[in-house]
């Protein structure tokens, strides 16, 4: 009897415990694909051109208690860019964009986060792009988090930060108005 | 000369579409060549790779209408002086042009048909995309046509150096008989 209740509370504790926001590990769902990496550049100054990477995969730890200890690794295949045109595919697959032969992957892995408010933080970390690494921030914001109806627990933020082209060794002139590129992120990660 | 082809020369129409290909085989790769290094401000940027299609669409009708007549009105026997090794390595030979041409003008279809988008010829026609799922197929034909387009004109310049050879070192009538005589 007393074993039993002993095993019930050890039990007990630590289920709560587990509900306590501890910093937790999340996966990107990638197998539901709720997660993006978009892009969008001005296209000669009068529109804009969107694009997506399909095929990237990463995590990121959380916590809402600590939200500056959080941490985000994204490993992304640059061959699997898509703006809904081959040959522009092909193109930015080439020498003169994203040279995805010579660097296939990009990266991005945080070093800090940076709290700015309620729900947003600025993240800052180590983006690798067609063979280059640089420090990049992007400014992030908390969606939210709960349990999912199948069982799961996720997270979801979303940010975006802009990059110049020719910091990341794109040399190719395709304007003024297109000298930079703003990232745009989505992702939802399933609790482990 | 007559249009058709005998058993020891070559007629008009075989020699017309004979020059006809070989400008439109060297123009299409210096023009492929020129305008992938094309500055996006160009105004050629569009303009350039639409003509390189158009043209090539209608090359790919006029080597099966050059096939057709192959068969019509065959070209003439092979020179005397000719010997076996001779015949065999011209047949091949042309054999290759013929075939590498084909999948050569099919890769420059695949790359532009990839995302469904068809092809049009000069506004007067489109010709839809059939094959898109080939995995990584703009990027695939992409790598074909250019590396298949620098195999062909330079197995193209060997079929020019040795009609050249025929000319002046054999003395025979290789040569001459694709301009008529």
């Amino acid at each position: 009897m007393l074993q039993k209740t002993l095993v019930a509370l050890a039990l007990g504790s630590a289920l709560l415990g587990a509900g306590h926001a501890t910093a937790a590990d999340y996966a990107i769902d990638k197998q539901g694909q709720h997660a993006f990496v978009n892009f969008k550049i001005s296209h000669l100054g009068y529109s804009w051109l969107y694009g997506t990477f399909k095929d990237f995969d990463g995590s990121f730890s959380f916590d809402e208690k600590n939200p500056e200890a959080s941490k985000v690794n994204v490993s992304l295949n640059t061959a699997s860019v898509d703006t809904n045109h081959a040959e522009r595919d092909k193109h930015i697959r080439s020498d003169d964009f994203l040279s995805v032969g010579k660097h296939p992957t990009a990266t991005f892995a945080s070093t800090s986060v940076k709290s700015t408010g309620a729900g947003t933080a600025d993240i800052t970390g180590n983006l690798t792009l067609n063979g280059v690494t640089k420090p990049v921030v992007i400014a992030a914001t908390f969606i939210g988090q709960g349990d999912d109806p199948w069982g799961g627990y996720r997270a979801g933020f979303a940010g975006s930060t802009r990059l110049k082209l020719k910091d990341f060794a794109i040399e190719k002139d395709l304007g003024p108005a297109s000298s930079e590129v703003e990232l745009i992120i989505s992702v939802e990660g399933v609790r482990q | 000369m007559q249009w058709r082809n005998t058993s020891s020369h070559y007629g008009l129409i075989s020699i017309a579409l004979h020059w006809l290909v070989a400008m439109a085989v060297f123009g299409l790769f210096g023009l492929g060549y020129w305008m992938v290094g094309l500055d996006y401000y160009s105004s050629w940027y569009k303009t350039a790779p639409d003509l390189h299609k158009s043209i090539g669409i209608l090359l790919f009708v006029v080597l099966i209408g050059r096939m057709l007549w192959r068969w019509i009105s065959p070209p003439p026997t092979s020179l005397p002086g000719h010997d076996r090794l001779t015949r065999l390595g011209a047949r091949f030979g042309h054999a290759f042009l013929y075939l590498g041409l084909f999948v050569l003008m099919l890769s420059g279809y695949l790359i532009s048909t990839a995302d469904g988008r068809g092809i049009g010829v000069f506004g007067w026609f489109e010709v839809p995309a059939t094959i898109t799922s080939i995995p990584g197929q703009e990027d695939v034909a992409g790598l074909v046509h250019e590396y298949l387009s620098w195999a062909l004109v330079i197995f193209a310049g060997i079929h020019a150096l040795a009609a050249v050879k025929h000319h002046f070192l054999d003395r025979d009538r290789t040569l001459v008989r694709m301009f008529g005589r």
